[in-house]
This record gives C-alpha cells, sequence and structure tokens, in this order.
C-alpha cells in the first residue's frame, strides 16, 4: 500500500507540476508598464513554491514506499537530528524566501498603489452600477462637473447624476460605456460605486481594484500595447454579476484624439 | 487540577434524557457529528448543482424546479439561483461543517475522555450549544423556502448589498435577513462551546495529566476554543448590526448617496469597509478554526500507524499557539484591493508570510515523523498521509495570495477558490475522515469496514485533485470566481476544463456513498471492536468501547507519562498507555 500511495502521490505531483510549467494555462500577454514587474514576481513564487512542493510531496511519497508495511524485524529510528535542525532550517529558508518577496514586493506594490500619479495622467472617472460601468471625461473646460445621486437616472441615461441645467462644468462632460484611452499615457482612474462593491479588473493590464460605495478610490497605470480588452467586474454584486463587464479600447494618441474630438462635437 | 469526583449526576433514564435532550458530551459529540454529516451532503449536492451549472449551463435538472420555482423554472438554474446555491454552499461548509465536525463534534467526544474527565465542565451549557446550533442550521436551511429565496451575496455577505434589503435584487430580502440570524445564533453556540472546551482543558485533567501531558488533539482543540472565542464575540456584534441595518434603518455599513434601482437609500454614514474588517477579523481565524483541530487529529493519529513517537512534539504545540497568535493579525490580507489604505496591505502581508513558517514546520515533523517508521497503511493512516500531501498543496498557493503584488493578479479568481478548498476545505475533510476512521471503534463500539475504507480514500485522493488542482490554471488564466456563466470572451476557452472539474466533482461526490454507506452498515452490522484495536496511548482507549456514561466506569485514570510513547523498547507490544501503571 505505502508503494501505491508513492506512485500515485508522484503522478499527482509529475503532472500538475508539468501543467505549471509547460504554461498550458497562463496569464493573458501584458500590456501594462508596471505589468512585466508583477509577472516577474510571480513567476519568482511559482519557481520557489513549485521546489517546496516537489520537495515536499516527493519526500512524502519516498518515506510511505520506504517505509510502509515494514516487516523487516528493526525497529523504528528517529529523524537524524531530531527536530530542531528541521525547525532551524524551515525558519531560515522560509524565512529568507518572505524576506526576499517581502522586499521586492512590498515595492513593486508601493510602486503601482502607493506612489501618486504622473501629474500628466489623463483622469477620468468611473462609475460602476448594477451591472454595468460608465466613463466621464471632463470635457474641454477640464473640469468634471458635480453628481448628485438624486439625479441618477437610467432612463434618462444619466448614470453620474450631473445636472448640466444648472453646473456649467457638467454640460461638456463626455460619458460613454467604453473605456477609450490613449497608448503610453499615463491614466488615473477615479473609482465610485452608485449602489454595492463591485471591482474594476483588467487581467492583460494586470490591474484590479475594489469600487466601494462611500468613496473615491484612485487607480493608475499606463498601457503600452494597442487594442480592445474586458473589463471585468470580480465583486459579486448581485445577479447580474457574471454579465457585468465593458472593454477598454487602448488606441494610439492621435486616433485617441480623433475620437475625443467627435465626442465633443456631439454633445 | 480537580481530583475529586468532578461531576454528580446519575446516567440518565429514558429514551429522550438518553439520547436527545442529553447532557453526556459523548451523545452531544455524537450529536454534532451527524448534524455535521446531514450538512455535508447538503452542501455537497449544492456544489454538484453549481457544478452542473457551469459547465452546461442550459442544462435541465429533474426536480430542481420543484424545490424552487422561481430560481429553477423548468430546472434551469437561473444566475441569482446560482448566487444562493454558492452562497449557501459555503455558509454551511464553514460553518455547519468545518466548525461543526472536527471542533464541536470530536471535541466534545473525546477532549473530556483524552483529560481523563467524566463529561464536560458545564454539561448543561454543552447541551445547550448543540441545540442552539440545530436551530441556527435549521434557520439557514428555512431561507430555501422564502419567496425570493436563500441569501446570494456569498458567504462573506459583503454591505451594502447585504445590507440594504430588497432594493438590491433578488435573495436580499428575507433570505438575507435569515442568514445573518441564523450565523448570530450559531455564534452563540460557538461561544457556549468554546467556554466550556477551555474550562474543562484547565480544570478538569485528571490526576497526573499536566498540561505537556495532554494529547495533540487535545492541544489543538483547547487552543482552537481560544480562537473561536475571540472571533465569534466579532462576528456575532457584526451579524447584529447588519441585521439591524436590515430591518431596523440603520446605517452603520451603509453609507449616504446610494442609488439602488433609481432609489436613492434612506441611509447615510456608514461604512462598506467596516463589515469586511468585522468579518475578516473573524473569518481569517475561522480558516484556523476549521484546520487546526485537523492539525490536532493528524499529530495524534499518525504516531500511532508511525509506530513511533512525533517528531518534535514541543514544536508542534509551540507552532500550534503561534498560528493562532498569528491568526488575528492577518486579516486584512483579504482587502488588499478593497479599497483599504494601501499602506496597510503591506503591513498585513508580513504577518501572512510569516505564519507560513509554524505551518512549514509543522509539515516537516509530519514528513519526519514518518521516517524511520513502520507505517500501517490502515485507512485512517492513509487519511492522515493524503492530509498532509493536501495540506501542502493548499498551502503554498498561499504564498501568491499573501503578496499584494501577485494578489493583484489573483484575488477574485478560482486561483483562490482553489487555494482555500485545499488548504481549508479538503484538507479539513481528510482530518475529518482520518479521525471517523480511527475513533469509530471507540464512539460505536464497531469497526468500520477497511476495504470500503480504501476505495473510499483512493478515489476521494486521486478525485479531489481532479477537482481542484485545474482551479490553479483558471485561475492563471484569470477566471473570475462567482461567475454563473462564462460569457466573456476570454472565458470561454476555459469551459472544457470547467466540465472537466465538473465530471471529476461529481465523481468523487459519488465516491462519498462508499463512506456513507461503511459508515450507517458499520455503526450497525460492524465486527464488534476491542477496547484498544490500533494499540494507542491515550486514556480513550483505556476505557471500554463504547466508554460508559461517566467514561471510565468510577475509576479516574491516574496518569503516568504524555502521549507519545511508541516504538519503546522492551515494553510489551511497541508502546505504553497513558494511564499504564
Amino acid at each position: 500500500m505505502g508503494k501505491l500511495f508513492a506512485v500515485v502521490l508522484t503522478i499527482i505531483t509529475v503532472v500538475s507540476t508539468a501543467i505549471f510549467a509547460t504554461r498550458v494555462w497562463w496569464l493573458p500577454t501584458d500590456i501594462s508598464l508596471h505589468g512585466p514587474r508583477i509577472d516577474h514576481q510571480l513567476v519568482e513564487t511559482m519557481v520557489s513554491c513549485g521546489v517546496l512542493f516537489v520537495v515536499s510531496q516527493l519526500s512524502l511519497a519516498a518515506f510511505a514506499w520506504r517505509y510502509g508495511d515494514r516487516r523487516d524485524g528493526r525497529p523504528v529510528k528517529a529523524f537524524p537530528g531530531g527536530a530542531t535542525p528541521m525547525v532551524v532550517m524551515a525558519v531560515v529558508l522560509v524565512g529568507a524566501e518572505i524576506l526576499a518577496l517581502t522586499f521586492v514586493g512590498a515595492k513593486l506594490w508601493a510602486g503601482i498603489y502607493q506612489t501618486p500619479p504622473d501629474p500628466n495622467s489623463l483622469a477620468i472617472d468611473v462609475q460602476a452600477e448594477q451591472f454595468a460601468f460608465y466613463f466621464r471625461y471632463p470635457g474641454p473646460d477640464g473640469k468634471p462637473g458635480a453628481t448628485h445621486p438624486e439625479l441618477m437616472n437610467e432612463a434618462t441615461e444619466n448614470y453620474f447624476g450631473l445636472d448640466p441645467a444648472h453646473d456649467t462644468t457638467a454640460r461638456d462632460d463626455i460619458v460613454v460605456p467604453t473605456l477609450t484611452i490613449p497608448v503610453n499615457r499615463p491614466i488615473l482612474l477615479t473609482l465610485r460605486a452608485k449602489d454595492v462593491n463591485h471591482a474594476f479588473y483588467v487581467p492583460e493590464l494586470r490591474i484590479q481594484q475594489d469600487f466601494v460605495p462611500g468613496l473615491a478610490i484612485p487607480l493608475h497605470f499606463t498601457a503600452v500595447q494597442t487594442g480592445k480588452f474586458e473589463i471585468v467586474c470580480t465583486q459579486l454584486c448581485g445577479l447580474g454579476h457574471y454579465n457585468m463587464r465593458a472593454y477598454v479600447e487602448v488606441m494610439p494618441q492621435d486616433r485617441f484624439d480623433e475620437w475625443l474630438k467627435e465626442k465633443v462635437a456631439q454633445q | 487540577m480537580s481530583h475529586a469526583p468532578v461531576l454528580e449526576h446519575a446516567p440518565p433514564r429514558g429514551f429522550l434524557r438518553t439520547h436527545v435532550f442529553s447532557v453526556d458530551h459523548k451523545v452531544i459529540g455524537k450529536q454534532y457529528l451527524d448534524l455535521a454529516l446531514v450538512a455535508v451532503c447538503t452542501g455537497m449536492v449544492l456544489s454538484w448543482l453549481m457544478r452542473l451549472h457551469l459547465a452546461w449551463p442550459t442544462l435541465s435538472i429533474p426536480g430542481l424546479e420543484k424545490l424552487s420555482p422561481n430560481g429553477a423554472a423548468g430546472g434551469v438554474i437561473t444566475p441569482e439561483y446560482y448566487l444562493s446555491l454558492m452562497t449557501m454552499h459555503g455558509t454551511i461548509m464553514v460553518f455547519f461543517v468545518l466548525t461543526t465536525a472536527p471542533f464541536a463534534g470530536f471535541g466534545n467526544y473525546f477532549l473530556p475522555i483524552q483529560v481523563g474527565a467524566e463529561d464536560m465542565a458545564f454539561p448543561r451549557i454543552n447541551m445547550a450549544s448543540f441545540w442552539v446550533t440545530l436551530v441556527a442550521f435549521l434557520v439557514l436551511i428555512s431561507s430555501f423556502f422564502v419567496h425570493d429565496g436563500p441569501a446570494l451575496s456569498g458567504w462573506t455577505a459583503y454591505a451594502p448589498l447585504s445590507a440594504v434589503g430588497k432594493d438590491a435584487g433578488p435573495g436580499q430580502g428575507a433570505g438575507q435577513t435569515l442568514w445573518a440570524v441564523s450565523i448570530a445564533i450559531f455564534c452563540v453556540a460557538q461561544l457556549l462551546g468554546a467556554l466550556n472546551f477551555i474550562a474543562t482543558t484547565l480544570d478538569l485533567r485528571t490526576r497526573g495529566m499536566s498540561l505537556a501531558r495532554m494529547p495533540f488533539s487535545t492541544w489543538a482543540w483547547f487552543i482552537t476554543a481560544v480562537i473561536g472565542l475571540i472571533a465569534f464575540a466579532v462576528l456575532m456584534p457584526a451579524c447584529i448590526l447588519l441585521i439591524l441595518d436590515r430591518v431596523a434603518g440603520t446605517s452603520f455599513f451603509i453609507p449616504a448617496g446610494l442609488v439602488i434601482s433609481d432609489r436613492l437609500q434612506p441611509h447615510a454614514g456608514g461604512s462598506p469597509l467596516l463589515w469586511q474588517h468585522l468579518f475578516w477579523f473573524f473569518g481569517h481565524p475561522e480558516v484556523y478554526i476549521a484546520i487546526l483541530p485537523g492539525f490536532g487529529i493528524i499529530s495524534h493519529i499518525l504516531p500511532v500507524f508511525a509506530r513511533k513517537p512525533l517528531l518534535g512534539p514541543r514544536a508542534m504545540i509551540g507552532c500550534l499557539i503561534a498560528i493562532a497568535f498569528l491568526s488575528y493579525t492577518v486579516w486584512g490580507h483579504h482587502m488588499f484591493l478593497s479599497g483599504m489604505n494601501p499602506f496597510s496591505a503591506t503591513l498585513f502581508s508580513v504577518p501572512t508570510l510569516i505564519i507560513t513558517i509554524p505551518a512549514t514546520i509543522v509539515t516537516l515533523l509530519w514528513i519526519g515523523t514518518i521516517y524511520g517508521a513502520k507505517l500501517r497503511f490502515t485507512t485512517p493512516a492513509l487519511f492522515c498521509l493524503g492530509f498532509v500531501s493536501v495540506f501542502v498543496s493548499g498551502g503554498i498557493s498561499g504564498f501568491f495570495l499573501a503578496q499584494p503584488s501577485t494578489d493583484v493578479y489573483l484575488h477574485g479568481t478560482y486561483f483562490v477558490v482553489a487555494h482555500f478548498h485545499f488548504v481549508m476545505g479538503v484538507a479539513a475533510m481528510f482530518g475529518i475522515f482520518a479521525g471517523t476512521y480511527f475513533w469509530f471503534p471507540k464512539m460505536f463500539g464497531r469497526l468500520m469496514n477497511e476495504t470500503l475504507g480504501k476505495w473510499h480514500f483512493w478515489l476521494t485522493f486521486i478525485g479531489v485533485y481532479c477537482v481542484f488542482m485545474p482551479m490553479h490554471y483558471l485561475g492563471l488564466a484569470g477566471n473570475v470566481r462567482r461567475y454563473s456563466a462564462f460569457t466573456d470572451d476570454y472565458l470561454k476557452p476555459l469551459i472544457p476544463l470547467h466540465q472537466f472539474i465538473t465530471v471529476a466533482a461529481l465523481f468523487t461526490g459519488a465516491a462519498q456513498l462508499i463512506f456513507l454507506f461503511n459508515l450507517l452498515r458499520s455503526r450497525f452490522r460492524g465486527p464488534k471492536a476491542p477496547a484498544n484495536p490500533w494499540e494507542a496511548t491515550t486514556l480513550e482507549w483505556s476505557t471500554t468501547s463504547p466508554p460508559p456514561f461517566d467514561n471510565f466506569g468510577g475509576h479516574p485514570p491516574v496518569v503516568q507519562r504524555g502521549p507519545n510513547e511508541y516504538g519503546v523498547k522492551g515494553a510489551a507490544g511497541d508502546y505504553v498507555m497513558q494511564a499504564a501503571p
């Protein structure tokens, strides 16, 4: 039975690891400026955890093979050196790994979430609601209009609760259902939720952030590749959660300028 | 330490007092285990329905329409009903299985016997804690039968979705209120239970049973009780505040200016993040409430079948205490992306990573115990080895989620689902299985069938890897969790992998029927068990199978040594029992 356990566990370990290593299923291509460092941290973690996984599982398998169903009459023997070297080894090795991961990872995290955005960022407001995202550009005056929850209305498509009748800054605001951004330009999103928690997740952008009702949460990134990618909600928000998505369209700066001009003209 | 007889109650008379409203910790332990069995069957059926829907969203499931005419018209699960099934699956499994069975069930039955006591310190409170748990379960199940269905905001019930009531859509009416009421009641039961465990361990140990001589399982239940006492004491008021937000118009978790279904909500001043902090302050220790009894059970059982002492007994207990302490410092790792101050993410990340050190040590101690052993491959031994394997698999993926910089990508994906199912679901279940096969002879005086037990192990062991390992791959590919269907373009290529997981889940679930059959049949028809069938050292094996009402027939044992005396040269057999002169 010990040998059978060893064989089954070895097969499980080898197959699982091989699928990770050959990247049968893997992250989509990164399109963000900060993404390569996240991917690098993920691969580093994957390699060290992979070694730990394989060594632990295979020692379990080897010991089960060697010491299972023994009928050789020899007495049991203690682990060489007892528990102390093992404890010291775990503290030193895992501790070193933790220090290394934290040192690199904390800087990386701080670079994305704790650093102020570039002052030249393109600022866009994002409003999440059951079950859609809307994006607002401030228009030619550069000032977004004030939002009034009591004016928010689905039927009149006033998703942000703007008051163009009284508020001049709101009149030129551009509200669209697709996040359109120029490539290679820092983007600063301000996330607000209209009703419940939602989340902004674009796997290709390696960015994720919750929307929290009552909070305006900044999120900044730079896309370095053009294309159209899905924005999905990752925070359970009700029955339509699975269907809550929008697109981010990354375009060259000149095309973006044209797009913006068109939108302004439509106002 | 008390040496005098601790209880004066005589064996009860009459069926009701003996088997139903019993104050005997052994009966209460079995009642908890029976409740957990009903709960786990319910939770598993819910997971089958979810898995079937994920793989084949338009599939009509016969009979389902009768249970929920709205949620499954024509037998096809609606998106909202899927979320209800998911919420109920998580809630039932976490609270009524993973907390109830390994801690309240086995702990109730064996903690008093293992310390040489006649019963728990407060038998009536003990009985109350079981009946209160049952009420909590019935309240939760009743939500299946209310008009707009059970709660659907997940087992974490994030506010304001869970707090604003009917405007937020289906599942936010009576179902969500019943959810919060059920969990608040459950907390009361757990607090009563935890007090009893702590008092019994500290005050009712028999002569010679110093703390250092307590079995590892007793240590684990004791530490778990301490964790539970603090954790449930926070969750209960949180649930009460949630109920008040829902029914009394308060705004603990609801800020101003929310517009739901085109209606401005009459709330102001609350914080959705407050709920998350309160919930996870309970929620992360809860993971250890589910798994630490498993640690204890494995550390208790492994030496019995390795026929040698557990490696590093003091290191093991030190690690359990370290994990318990650290479990209160890590809750924010569930909230890296929640909108909490990003500075605190790093702060929560460090203790989360540090907790891997004691977790690694205990794993190495188990593996080191097998080194040089004479392993007897009984069913409980197999489940012990399986436990170590699945715990390693689940624990390692924690490294990815403990770091905010990699969590940015993996948060909210199936990678998380894989992680927590392996580490607190499957590992804890393997601990429960090991405990059941190991202690069944003591509890029922009969042996379980070993052949069926081994079939159960092999099918389950291979099955769980087929179900949960691929979820890591889904997570890496960016597959978002809590989706009832995969309509996003980038998720469509992953559907075949989901179908594989569904088939594996049905297969693994079917394998549990072997366990169920073995359990029920052996309870009545299994061969008679001797007092100590496994040649183990601890006090529960010094008494008859099953033990008499006062556990030791009026002669409390006197303990002479620790529980770890295996592979002893010169001893009759190769072990010395704790109470042997």
